[in-house]
């Protein structure tokens, strides 16, 4: 495997595919930068020619920017800190011997199949809608005012909509993480004279870091990019308005494609920016 | 004080009986070794005492208290299992601390028992490593420090010897009868291999089926066992058990006769045979005899060198006084 031959021959044969990620990922990347430093409006006169970073200066000057950055952060951190505490709990649940443990599994990983733009319609329609919705049929059930969840809290209503998308996602992980779990482990510990909340801090927790860290990473890199459930929901009104979404609304609802740009670049660095974070934070998990 | 006494004391999972109901005295200080074939429940009797499963019957007192609801950690056992079961996140140092952590034990007190541990068990320089960094037989100490610093009762080892090659377990073999005679604390030791059984126990229980064959010293088992299945079991190479109208001549169903108590010669011998296989040890030299006529391949220990090779006919005299006779049932004839 590791003569000088095997070694060119298998660069060799890598070589398609690096090549057609790499420009896979620069010539889009290439693009938006060009376009990033003009003044580009389809439908208002067209290319109007190089304006250096006006874009740039003009994308987070705007009242929306920060705001928007701030809807992002809270809806990540929101969706990651609920998939990762309950789907710890649901693996721990679904890890005990159980009758017809086969099905629950399967409807528990469920969600994670249906489209985005379904579950967000689904949610909106069936549950969220304060006349129809299941949720104002409970409210009204104990003689309260059905909630108006997409516009009283919007923010609450797409976190919800979005764990409930990826929690099939982390339990699935850390189920397969826990049971990888050594049970004598667990044993040595109860004889050891470690309560049951004990077992869980000191034994299965660290034992599931580095899936916990997975996760973590995995589901960063997509949540910072929804949109489906935004757009089908809430349009980006109600303080919705994520990065991703603003750059949306100035590339086609404004038609301002040099803006637009300007702020994906904006995204690009926002995204790297909290890698280096991840990767630091929870990077030496993965080393072990 | 560490005297542990099992009264009829049963386990089932669901309609298999794996355990029947069985009385057993294990006393203060000794070594008790439960031996048996695998799947024969000897570890499953030890986790019944340890309290990781529950008694389908019986119950059980340690220090003549009834500790059958008793929960694990309340029994004041400490247990080493097969797999080490280390805390892989956790130094030596935490891994070894760690009962004394739960059971409140103040700081000072902690780091005296450890280096106290850790100096008796050779550990001294690895504490603030991870498991993963240690070899097999380190492993293997700080599993037994994490049991020696809470001073138990009594020590419960679960096949601790398995995963080690075979030199190493030569060495923790009479590392542990030395912590044995130092701390002269219960020790009850699970083992499949009948010669840790042989050279570490002061008493050993052979188990089969759940059962209990027969309780002694390792030379009562060894001179007088009290069946054919403990015959067998007991010894290395395995005892020779004859059936037929050789068995007859003795007024027995089965004679048995250890390899160790046949002599060998050139002629003249009770039987004769050809030499099928000849291990040459130096010290020792065993003979696996085929075509006596006997029905089995019979085993002959012949000490040094003695010079038949393959295919070589040889001579059998047992010793008289050495034949074991077992009736139809497999039990012993006096």
């Amino acid at each position: 495997m590791a003569t000088q031959h095997s070694r060119s021959a298998a660069r060799m044969m890598m070589a398609p595919a690096v090549i057609l990620l790499l420009g896979w990922m620069l010539v889009p990347l290439t693009m938006t930068l060009f376009f990033s430093f003009k003044k580009y409006l389809p439908m208002r006169g067209g290319d109007l020619g190089w304006v250096g970073f006006d874009n740039y200066i003009r994308f987070v000057t705007s009242s929306a920017f920060w705001p928007s950055v701030a809807a992002t952060l809270i809806i990540v951190l929101g969706v990651l800190f609920i998939t990762v505490v309950f789907g710890v709990l649901l693996a721990i649940l679904l890890d005990q011997p159980m009758w017809g443990q086969g099905i629950v599994r399967i409807l528990v990983i469920a969600p994670f199949f249906v489209m985005p733009t379904v579950t967000a319609l689904v949610w909106k329609n069936m549950f969220m809608d304060p006349v129809n919705g299941l949720f104002a049929h409970l409210w009204q059930a104990f003689g309260l005012t059905p909630v108006e969840w997409l516009s009283q809290a919007s923010l609450g209503s797409i976190v919800m909509i979005v764990s409930w998308q990826w929690l099939p996602f982390a339990t699935l992980i850390l189920l397969t993480a826990i049971q990888s779990l050594d049970s004598e482990q667990l044993e040595a510990a109860e004889m050891d004279g470690a309560p049951p909340l004990s077992r869980f801090g000191y034994i299965t927790l660290p034992h599931l870091s580095r899936a916990i860290t997975i996760v973590v990473l995995i589901q960063t890199i997509f949540l910072l990019s929804i949109f489906a459930e935004i757009f089908v929901t809430t349009q980006g009104s109600f303080g919705t308005r994520t990065l991703t979404y603003l750059i949306y609304q100035r590339v086609l609802e404004s038609q301002n494609i040099g803006l637009g740009s300007a702020g994906g670049i904006y995204a690009v660095i926002l995204a790297n920016i909290m890698a280096v974070f991840l990767m630091r934070i929870v990077g030496k998990n993965l080393d072990a | 004080m560490g005297q542990i006494t099992l009264e009829k004391v049963s386990k089932t999972f669901g309609d298999v009986e794996v355990i029947p109901p069985l009385d057993l005295t294990i006393e203060n200080g000794e070594f008790t070794v439960f031996v048996g074939p695998s799947g024969c429940g000897k570890s499953t009797l030890l986790r019944l005492i340890a309290g990781l499963e529950d008694m389908s019957s019986g119950t059980l007192k340690i220090d003549g208290q009834d500790a059958t609801h008793v929960p694990p950690a309340k029994r004041g056992l400490a247990m080493v299992f097969q797999s080490y079961a280390l805390y892989p996140h956790m130094s030596v140092r935490k891994n070894i601390a760690f009962p004394m952590r739960m059971a409140g034990v103040d700081k000072a007190e902690q780091d005296r028992r450890i280096e106290q541990a850790a100096a008796a068990l050779n550990l001294t320089d690895y504490l603030e490593r991870r498991p993963g960094q240690l070899s097999g037989g380190q492993r293997q100490r700080v599993a037994i420090g994490r049991a020696i610093v809470r001073e138990p009762e009594a020590f419960l080892f679960d096949e601790p010897l398995s995963n080690l090659d075979a030199a190493l377990r030569v060495g923790m073999r009479l590392e542990i009868s030395e912590l044995h005679k130092r701390l002269e604390t219960t020790m009850i030791y699970v083992t499949h291999d009948q010669v840790e059984a042989m050279t570490m126990a002061d008493k050993i229980v052979v188990l089969r089926a759940g059962h209990i064959e027969q309780v002694g010293s390792p030379l009562e088992l060894y001179h007088k066992p009290r069946n054919s299945f403990v015959a067998g079991f007991i010894g290395s190479p395995k005892m020779n058990l004859i059936e037929g109208s050789e068995a007859a001549k003795h007024n027995a169903h089965t004679i048995g006769i250890r390899p160790e108590h046949i002599d060998v010669a050139d002629s003249g011998g009770q039987w004769q045979g050809t030499v099928a296989v000849a291990e040459h040890l130096g010290s020792d030299t065993f003979f696996h005899v085929h075509g006596t006529g006997l029905g089995e391949t019979i085993t002959v220990r012949a000490t040094g060198e003695v010079g038949f090779k393959y295919g070589d006919t040889i001579h059998l005299t047992p010793r008289a006084d050495q034949i074991h006779r077992f009736d139809a049932s497999g039990l012993r004839v006096e």
